[in-house]
């Protein structure tokens, strides 16, 4: 059936193992939480202050590509095994993305 | 062996998102949806750079005069931070703690809410100003964008909240385990399309 499935016999060592590895992970993905937040403030503190628009413009866009990596590739576990069909679809979508983005702004901007 | 099997900490799976041919199936699937999704908001990102600013001719506001940025910057703190609350959800799931599950995943939903009511007190605010939907080009283009984004919080807060109450009796088991993961998954894309939002609408706006 669909939902079938071993239970795994797991001695109270590896058990023991499985739990403190999560555990390290979610200390990870605290620190790509401060990561984030950090990320966020520089961005933002980067418009209140005012510097010039040029230098502006790529230094927060390329934070937010940043940011959106680690969502990604921690949160979302896109690093993990069995990702690989996942980030096939994923880099897919965010190649047609930046296709359709190119192709509306340069149709009305030239 | 069927889906009401009962788990414990030490026999539940590592993955239990994948573990069944479902879980996999659902897991690819939803993936897949994702990337669609990306392309979804690329083409309302696309039309709103394109038409950003643009609109008849003596149109009152441009996205310079009437972003503030005190707002955003609350309403982005809490999309985070219901980010990270979720993670957890996620990491008690995998460690089989039904309750901390479902309390992180309520911490999430009033999260969420916070920030589709500032989103709604953000837009009534809009339209009191006279900045509504049909005023311009531009501002169609920012409603349909960021409003979009925002029919998505609201989704996913809908999805929480029906499996938290469908499931509060039934414990995790290898049934529900996938759908609890795959909303997360919602929520963290979510959280990805305001980072841009955050900085290509407003950042970007602000600048002029």
């Amino acid at each position: 059936m669909a939902h079938d499935t071993h239970i795994q016999v797991r001695s109270q060592a590896e058990f023991e193992y499985a739990k403190k590895k999560r555990a390290d992970e979610m200390k990870g993905h605290l620190a790509t939480f401060a990561i984030m937040i950090f990320l966020t403030l520089i961005a933002f503190t980067m418009v209140a202050a005012g510097f010039s628009t040029y230098l502006i413009v790529p230094i927060i866009l390329l934070l937010a590509g940043i940011q959106v990596i680690l969502q990604l590739y921690y949160f979302m576990h896109m690093s993990g095994k069995g990702h690989g069909m996942v980030a096939f679809f994923m880099f897919c979508g965010m190649f047609v993305a930046f296709i359709t983005v190119l192709a509306l702004v340069t149709i009305v901007w030239w | 062996m069927d889906i009401n099997q009962k788990y414990t900490p030490q026999s539940w799976p590592d993955h239990p998102e994948t573990a069944t041919l479902e879980g996999k199936n659902k897991f690819i699937g939803f993936w897949l949806l994702l990337a669609a999704e990306t392309v979804t908001f690329a083409s309302l990102f696309a039309t709103y750079l394109a038409l950003k600013d643009k609109g008849p001719s003596g149109m009152e506001y441009s996205a310079a005069g009437l972003f503030e940025l005190p707002l955003v910057f609350a309403m982005t703190m809490i999309l985070l931070t219901s980010s990270l609350t979720s993670v957890y959800a996620m990491y008690h799931m995998k460690n089989h703690n039904f309750k901390a599950m479902q309390a992180w995943l309520g911490i999430t939903v009033i999260l969420g809410a916070t920030f589709l009511g500032l989103e709604i007190y953000e837009f009534n605010h809009y339209v009191h100003l006279g900045f509504g939907f049909t005023n311009s080009a531009f501002s169609s283009a920012f409603y349909v964008l960021v409003g979009t984004h925002g029919a998505h919080v609201l989704f996913g807060l809908s999805w929480f909240i029906a499996l938290m109450i469908r499931n509060s009796k039934r414990g995790l088991n290898m049934y529900n385990a996938p759908k609890f993961y795959l909303a997360s998954l919602y929520w963290h894309f979510i959280d990805v399309v305001w980072v841009f939002i955050f900085t290509v609408v407003y950042l970007m706006g602000v600048i002029g």
